[in-house]
Order: structure tokens, then C-alpha cells, then sequence
């Protein structure tokens, strides 16, 4: 897959002297959704502001589509479309007006059919002539999203897109997102909730403290740094581990009711559980019923922001 | 050229206009008329003529400077902090627009509402006072160059202000009393010697004294000097511009 935006050695450091960004490289592949996850303050925000011309870099470059967002800004930012993370919008404007509005500035004629397919795909046809104003919290959201797709923009930057937002909503802004990635929309998100990340994204990226101090494909990542476990919920309660099995990562829970094994889920490990369960029933341990879990993408954050 | 986007800004800061007309067109053309009722008509009947003109015809071309300065002022500040404001300025600055355009957009939008008021004002004053236009591509001039450099001015206005109250405080301070002793009501001929000289350095006197030798012409200062100083200040604002942009002052982090 194609580089579609190219960040090299970004930094920016504001007049405060706060370094909101460390010496970022980055490439953003065309048509993949790319999370970026950090906590606040991270410097998510204004890497997002930087590639789209809001704030200016103190260091560094970025091309967009091979277009360098200084010197070709016409070319470069033609390409992006930006959901903001604040609900700004003309409170006393109409959708349509706002919509018009947008395309407009980003140089495009006016397109009455785009308009409607945009307006139907984000459920706000029937509120095409209202105010801003007379909308609801989520409804504003979708407003911003369309104003955001207006011009038809190949790259799309969601600024924590579904935060305040209600779960049915959420939901539909998944669905939104996910029809747009069929399309060829390449998608750069920032969210603070890891379950949208989870999934929604092909890969994942964490800023912390300004550095991007990770990125890979998030299945890569839930393999390469997720622990798996193995539960056995036992038919009678344990005591103590017979020491046949003390070759093995053992733990008992729940007061002896449940036998946990912690492995790596990285390791072609299939044997070793084979041979765990052979051992655990020559120990005359039985059990009633098992599953296994995954570290979720939430503690896989935790623990990198934590370091 | 992005002339979609100047398009854009400028049909809906024009639209704006159209939604508040009561506040953006009906009010500024009421409170004039009622100079001309209370200044021409009723106290202006008593007064002298001011050099050989009825002092209701006199107010005229200052009255609708005042107008065009203010509204000027008033509608490309609050065109450019409005959005600033809510937040809504990231499209703008995210969008493949260049300055140039943005300042088009904006001040075309602003400049065209106080040509509209100015427009107003004047076909309303014939109503009141014995009205003559002896230069009127002149007068067209300084109505244009004027509501355009004015424009400028709220425009930076804008752009520095960070709260209502700063948006205010320089129409409401400086530029109303500049235009109140800028010879908007008298001719500065009628001041004593040394408040002659101290008035040439209120740049609004140019403005109206230019302005109002289109109508009849007289004037407190030469016609080319007049246009010299308009310029001039035109040039300031474009440099001032040139250097927000440039820097991203108050618009960019």
C-alpha cells in the first residue's frame, strides 16, 4: 500500500515553551484507518493541526500526496477534510448553507447531488433547512463529519469524532466511517475510547508526552504485546498446585475454583497447553469448563503509557 | 485563484447581512436619518450656511462618511471574530485559501454592506436636505477606497480583539471621536488656528473633507492630498495584513 501522508521529523514547541511534539516521522498508508491513541495532552490535536495548516510546525516536514503542506498547501489540503475535536459549528445557519459553505471554500462547485448523498448517508436529509442551533449534540457531530465531506476529501481527520456522543450514535458513526473506508477514504482517528480503536482501526499508533512511540497494525500489536489466558474452572475447589505442574505458569483463583495459565500469545504455545491439560488431568484435577481471554487494546495502552 | 472560496465567504457573510437586516442595514440608516431630521431640518433651518451651503447639505457627505467608517469597521471585525470565537475559523484555515482570497472574501463582504448603507443613507438625505453631486465618480472613488480600507481596518481589528469588549473598544473610542472632530459636522475652517493644525493629524478629516468636495466643492484640504492620505492609509492596513498572515498572528498557534 502507497504512502498517502509522510510526516518527517515533526516537532513543534509552543511560544509557552511547551514541547507538544517530538521529532514525529511517520507514514500514513492510503485507504487504512489509523488510530492514534494517547492520553491528554498527549499531542495528538496538534499533530492533526499541523498536517492540515492550523498550526505551524517549528520543525519538520509533511507532504500530503506528495505535496508539501507549506509550499503546495493548495494541492495538499484540497486532499483532507477535518472533523474537529469542539462542536464549531454556525449556530444560526442552515445545514445545507453550512455544507455549501464548505465545499465552497475548499474550491469546489457546487454539486446538489453530492449534497443529498451526503446529507442522506449522515442521516440528516430531514434536517437539511435547519438551523444549526434547533440540532441536537450528535446531530451537530454528523454536521461536522458533512462539512468535513463535502469537497469530497481522500483523506478524512477525525478529532475524537463520537466523544459525548451516545452509544446508538457511536454506533452509526462507525458505520459512517466504515462505508468511507470502502470508498477509498483513508481515515486518521483520534479517540480517547480504546474500543473504537479496537474496532474501527488497521492499525494503531500511541502518542505519549509528544514522542509516537509506537505504531503497528493493530492486530500485530494485540498479538505481539497481548498476554492470553487460559482459565479451567475446576469441578472441586484446589488447595494447592500438585507439583507435577509447577513447570508451568499456574495460578489458582476465585478460592480454588479456577486454575489460571498466563502465556504469551505470540508463542506457538498449542503444544505446551496439549501437554498442560494432559498433566492437570494425571494430577486428577477436573474441570467443568474453560475459556481463554486476551489482553484488551485498553491494557495494552495502559501498560505502554505507564513506561 | 480559489474564486469558489472567495464566493463562498463572501455569499455567506452577505447572507448574514440579510438575516439581521434590521440590525445590519435598517438601524445604521435610522440613526443617520435622524441627524438629517434633528441637524438639517430642525436645528440645521437656524444655523448659518457653511461655505455658501445649507449646513443640512454641509452634514451630507460627513454623515454618510461616519456611517461608511463605523459599519465598515464594525461588520469586517465582527465578519473575522465571529468565527475566531466559535471556532468555526480551523475550515478556513484548513482549506486550500489563500490570504489573499480570505481578505477578499471578508473585506468584499464588509465593503459591500457599508456601500450599501452609504448608498442608503445618500438617497435618504435628498429626502430631507437640497442635495448636489458635482463629482460623482469622485465621490464613487472615495466611497469605494474608503469602505475597502475600512474594512481593512476592522479585518485586523478582528483578528487581534480576543473578547467583545476589545471588539469595541476601538470604533467606540477612537474612530467615533476621530470622526466627530474630523469635520463630519463643521468645516475645520471655523476652528481656532492652533486646533486647525492638530486636526490635520487626524486622518479622518482627509476622508471627509475629500468626500465632501465631490458633492460641492469645498474642502479643508486639497482633493489630492485627500486621495494621498486614503491611500496611504490603504497601503498600512495591506502591510499589516500582509505581516498577520505571514506570521499567523492571533490565527495560527
Amino acid at each position: 500500500m502507497t504512502s498517502i501522508i509522510k510526516i518527517e521529523n515533526l516537532s513543534k514547541t509552543y511560544a509557552s515553551g511547551f514541547q507538544a511534539l517530538r521529532n514525529i516521522n511517520l507514514e500514513i498508508r492510503e485507504g487504512e484507518i489509523i488510530a492514534l491513541l494517547g492520553p491528554n495532552g498527549a499531542g495528538k490535536t496538534t499533530l492533526i493541526s499541523i498536517v492540515c495548516g492550523i498550526v505551524n510546525p517549528s520543525g519538520g516536514r509533511v507532504t500530503i500526496g506528495g505535496y508539501d503542506i507549506v509550499k503546495d498547501y493548495r494541492a495538499a489540503r484540497t486532499m483532507i477534510g477535518l472533523v474537529p475535536q469542539e462542536l464549531a459549528t454556525d449556530a444560526f445557519e442552515t445545514v445545507t448553507a453550512t455544507f455549501a459553505f464548505s465545499r465552497g471554500v475548499f474550491g469546489k462547485k457546487a454539486d446538489p447531488a453530492h449534497l443529498e448523498a451526503t446529507l442522506k448517508a449522515l442521516s440528516l436529509y430531514d434536517k437539511k433547512d435547519s438551523k444549526i442551533i434547533t440540532l441536537s449534540g450528535g446531530m451537530k457531530r454528523r454536521v461536522m463529519i458533512g462539512k468535513a465531506l463535502s469537497h469530497e476529501p481522500r483523506i478524512l481527520f477525525l478529532d475524537e469524532p463520537t466523544a459525548g456522543v451516545d452509544v446508538e450514535l457511536r454506533k452509526d458513526m462507525w458505520n459512517v466511517v466504515r462505508k468511507l473506508k470502502e470508498s477509498g477514504v483513508t481515515i486518521i482517528l483520534t479517540t480517547h475510547y480504546i474500543d473504537e480503536a479496537e474496532e474501527m482501526a488497521d492499525r494503531i499508533g500511541v502518542i505519549n508526552k509528544g514522542e509516537l512511540i509506537l505504531v503497528e497494525d493493530k492486530d500485530v500489536l494485540m498479538q505481539k504485546l497481548g498476554e492470553k489466558r487460559l482459565i479451567l474452572h475446576l469441578t472441586k475447589p484446589v488447595t494447592d498446585l500438585p507439583a507435577g505442574l509447577s513447570a508451568y505458569r499456574l495460578e489458582l483463583q476465585n478460592q480454588g475454583k479456577s486454575l489460571v495459565y498466563t502465556y504469551d500469545a505470540n508463542q506457538s504455545e498449542s503444544a505446551d497447553i496439549a501437554h498442560l491439560l494432559d498433566a492437570i488431568a494425571a494430577a486428577g484435577i477436573q474441570f467443568k469448563d474453560l475459556e481463554t481471554r486476551q489482553n484488551s487494546l485498553e491494557e495494552i495502552f495502559v501498560n505502554l503509557v505507564k513506561k | 485563484m480559489n474564486i469558489y472560496a472567495i464566493r463562498a465567504i463572501y455569499k455567506f457573510e452577505m447572507a448574514r447581512t440579510f438575516r439581521t437586516i434590521a440590525q445590519s442595514i435598517i438601524s445604521p440608516v435610522v440613526s443617520t436619518s435622524l441627524y438629517f431630521v434633528v441637524f438639517g431640518s430642525a436645528i440645521g433651518s437656524r444655523m448659518n450656511d457653511v461655505d455658501g451651503i445649507s449646513y443640512g447639505a454641509f452634514l451630507v457627505p460627513g454623515l454618510i462618511m461616519l456611517s461608511i467608517l463605523t459599519e465598515s469597521i464594525s461588520n469586517a471585525s465582527f465578519g473575522i471574530y465571529f468565527p475566531r470565537f466559535i471556532g468555526t475559523i480551523y475550515e478556513i484555515l484548513s482549506a486550500p485559501v489563500s490570504p489573499l482570497e480570505i481578505v477578499i472574501g471578508y473585506v468584499g463582504a464588509a465593503a459591500s454592506k457599508s456601500l450599501m448603507i452609504g448608498s442608503i443613507i445618500l438617497a435618504t438625505a435628498a429626502l430631507f436636505v437640497p442635495l448636489q453631486i458635482l463629482h460623482p465618480f469622485t465621490m464613487l472613488v472615495f466611497l469605494v477606497l474608503t469602505s475597502i480600507t475600512f474594512s481593512m481596518f476592522g479585518f485586523i481589528i478582528g483578528i487581534w480583539a480576543d473578547s467583545f469588549e476589545k471588539l469595541q473598544i476601538i470604533p467606540l473610542l477612537i474612530i467615533t471621536p476621530l470622526t466627530f472632530l474630523g469635520g463630519s459636522f463643521y468645516s475645520i475652517n471655523m476652528l481656532p488656528e492652533v486646533w486647525q493644525t492638530i486636526t490635520l493629524f487626524n486622518p479622518v478629516v482627509y476622508l471627509v473633507s475629500g468626500f465632501r468636495w465631490s458633492f460641492y466643492e469645498i474642502s479643508d484640504v486639497d482633493i489630492i492630498t485627500s486621495l494621498l492620505m486614503t491611500g496611504l492609509f490603504l497601503f498600512i492596513c495591506s502591510v499589516f495584513l500582509y505581516w498577520i498572515f505571514k506570521t499567523g498572528y492571533r490565527l495560527k498557534k
